[in-house]
């Protein structure tokens, strides 16, 4: 504890909690639109092809962060201008071009790496924290960098958002309506290179992509809606950010650029699990509600038509097997058992006490309704040459605003006529046994 | 008649190849035009260069007697439905507001007027009630629709449209025709790719027949003739017609 509030108070770690905090900010931002754009692996292999210039820029001008800066630019867009290259003059794919010139850089970053530290420099170069990220070891010029330019690209992501929207999602309407699309094509490269090179030295080569992309990948299960997205992928980039230097400010020897790395990989989890609509256990529980209304329907409905052919064939019995309800519902016998139950629970069915069954009111209400709106779909689509359609279809079954009109009286017509309407005072408040037995 | 676009030998390649080659042609205003010729054709290029999508090798472009720069406002376009991401995170009634954009203007947002302007444009395509649905969650023909309201939105005069009968069924096919003739009467220009023979001669008021260089262009009843459709598709005519 003692040691948490003593950190806390250095005004030096401060700065570099803030600094992170912005870094995280724009990452996330920024990569909302390096995910959109598919452009993901793009990022990884220019953050990682920027070791070889910070090395570069280090023998060339020794430890000044410009120079390294600069070095980090440099090679780093040069990687992706070879991996344009090589994906338009050969027959390799994009992915392919990624992994060469992503392994050929880094590995030639390592060995100028290598040399710089067996040379007379040695350790104290301290270029090793470029690989993982060492936020603790940020002075005030550096926060002071990375403050500003996390600044100037929120502001520009703000200023050209819709803009920038239009180019990810259609360049070539983008173009169609006179946007300047090479421009705004530069302006986020620009944005990309701007974000990785600065932030390196916290998070380093190897994991700066990820700083980029899982805060927006772990925003996307959240939202339909880009500006909701980029601002969530800020938060979550920020907060890790700033986790990530505390704890390896509190832990010695404990890079930055994996915590960060593995607070926003936990909120990515919780988000692929547990977010609404798009999360796994949500889009699980919705599915099986979605399933067990259905089979319920389709019983109500069952028992409905069983009763109903019975009284049309005079029949006396009302008693019908399990299989029978089992072959009309065309569902297994478990399922309709557990609609069943699941239909007494809501007062849907009632039960006599003596075996015997009957439909409540609201039952067969529900009953009626759901037989009804059935046919009348199916006499729809026996006379639909007939009845034509609506200027712009209604071809969405699934929306209740466009579901057929059961008190259409052309429909209605058109099912007495089929002798499909479904006989009422009959049915109502008769009893029956399901099962022999079983229930 | 005015023109409303005119074509001035253009030639566009991406490759050592020109997939298209000296096309001229000029359109009246007010016309249903069909753009017509076999896969490959250019037919998606064509409309690229036009509206500067694509550099062009040589070759001239006016709309109304302007460039396409100075008449970006006038212009509205349907991309072919496949070039874009549907799994972005947008729903229709965004998609039909980027339809404002060009009108809009730099650093500003859109306005409670653009979003009415653009729920008026979705209604006109029957898709009002989808104006909050997710885009990967509509079906072919309702994304397509969708694509129409934005163009719609964008109060063109001269309409480019790229296959916007792709993947659409009969019924909705017709409600976009009924609409493209009511853009029609309004005196505007609608240029469509369009694939099926069968409906060409009902469809359209003039033709382009295209395969990487013109065949021919011109009011319908001069142009759908059975020499200069065998000219446009060569061998694969009998092909269509036998099928
Ligand atoms: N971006 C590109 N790079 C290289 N070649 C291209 C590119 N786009 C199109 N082509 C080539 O140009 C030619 C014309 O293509 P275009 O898309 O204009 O044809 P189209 O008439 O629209 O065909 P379709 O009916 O299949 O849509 C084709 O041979 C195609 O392979
Ligand atoms: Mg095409």
């Amino acid at each position: 504890m003692q040691e948490w509030s003593q950190l806390l108070t250095s005004a030096n770690l401060q700065w570099v909690l803030l600094g992170t905090l912005f870094l995280g900010m724009a990452s996330g931002v920024v990569g909302s639109f390096v995910l959109l754009r598919k452009e993901s692996l793009v990022g990884d292999a220019m953050a990682h092809a920027a070791l070889p210039g910070i090395c570069l820029g280090f023998l060339l001008y020794g430890r000044e962060l410009f120079a390294l800066m600069a070095g980090a630019a440099l090679t780093g867009l040069l990687a992706i201008y070879a991996i344009r290259a090589i994906t338009a003059h050969s027959k390799l794919k994009q992915d392919a071009a990624i992994g060469i010139v992503l392994s050929v850089f880094f590995g030639f970053g390592i060995v100028l790496l290598t040399y710089i530290t067996n040379g007379s420099a040695g350790n104290k170069a301290g270029l090793d924290e470029f690989i993982f990220g060492q936020a603790a070891s940020l002075v005030f010029q550096d926060v002071q960098i990375l403050l500003g330019t996390a600044i100037v690209l929120l502001m520009i992501a703000l200023l050209f958002f819709k803009e920038l929207k239009l180019l990810t999602f259609d360049p070539l309407f983008a173009g169609g309506i006179g946007l300047p699309v090479s421009f705004l094509h530069g302006l986020l490269s620009s944005m990309v290179v701007l974000i990785v090179i600065t932030g390196i030295q916290a998070v380093g080569v190897v994991l700066m992509a990820a700083l980029l992309i899982t805060p927006a990948i772990a925003a996307r299960y959240w939202t339909e809606k880009l500006g909701i997205m980029a601002m969530l992928a800020g938060i979550i980039g920020g907060v890790s950010g700033v986790f990530g230097a505390m704890t390896s400010a509190v832990v010695p020897g404990l890079p930055t650029g994996p915590v960060i790395v593995v607070c926003a990989t936990i909120v990515f989890v919780c988000s692929f699990l547990f977010a609404p609509a798009r999360g796994l256990v949500f889009h699980w529980l919705k599915n099986k509600k979605r399933d067990q209304a259905i089979w319920q329907e389709q019983v109500l409905r069952s028992i409905y038509e069983l009763l109903e052919t019975r009284y049309k064939e005079h029949s006396t019995s009302l008693v019908f097997t399990k299989k029978e309800l089992s072959y009309f519902t065309h569902l297994p016998p478990k399922r309709v058992m557990k609609a069943f139950h699941d239909l007494q629970k809501q007062a849907f069915i009632g039960n006599m006490n003596d075996g015997y069954f009957y439909l409540t009111d609201a039952g067969f209400q529900k009953a009626y309704q759901s037989t009804l709106q059935y046919r009348v779909e199916n006499v729809y689509l026996m006379y639909e040459s007939q009845l034509g359609t609506p200027p712009f279809g209604t071809e969405d079954r699934d929306e209740s605003e466009t579901a057929l009109d059961t008190m259409n009286t052309e429909l209605r017509h058109l099912l007495k006529k089929e002798n499909l309407e479904p006989i009422s005072f009959q049915v109502y408040k008769t009893t029956f046994k399901p099962y022999q037995n079983d229930i | 008649m005015k023109t409303a676009v005119n074509v001035e030998k253009i030639t566009v390649a991406y490759k050592k190849t020109p997939v298209l080659q000296d096309v001229t042609f000029s359109i009246p205003e007010g016309q249903l035009v069909g753009i017509i010729g076999p896969n490959g054709a250019g037919k998606s290029t064509l409309l690229k260069s036009i509206l500067q999508l694509v550099p062009k090798t040589a070759g001239d472009v006016s709309i109304k007697g302007k460039t396409v720069q100075q008449q970006r406002k006038l212009i509205g376009y349907v991309p072919q439905r496949g070039d874009v991401d549907w799994d972005f995170p947008t729903n229709a009634l965004d998609v039909v507001l980027m339809g404002r954009y060009g009108h809009i203007g730099w650093f500003k947002r859109p306005k409670k007027k653009d979003k009415e302007h653009a729920l008026s444009c979705l209604d006109k395509v029957g898709m009002k009630a989808y104006a909050d649905r997710q885009i990967s969650q509509l079906s072919g023909g309702q994304q397509q629709r969708v694509f129409l309201a934005r163009a719609l939105a964008q109060d063109a005069s001269i309409y480019f449209m790229d296959e916007p009968f792709a993947g659409v069924d009969a019924a909705t096919e017709r409600a976009i025709i009924a609409l493209l003739n009511e853009l029609k009467k309004q005196g505007k220009t609608v240029l469509v790719v369009h694939h099926d023979l069968q409906t060409a001669e009902e469809y359209f008021d003039w033709l382009l027949l295209l395969n990487k260089h013109l065949i021919a262009s011109g009011p319908v009843s001069k142009t759908f003739t059975t020499d200069l459709l065998q000219k446009t598709y060569g061998g694969k005519l009998a092909f269509l017609s036998s099928s």
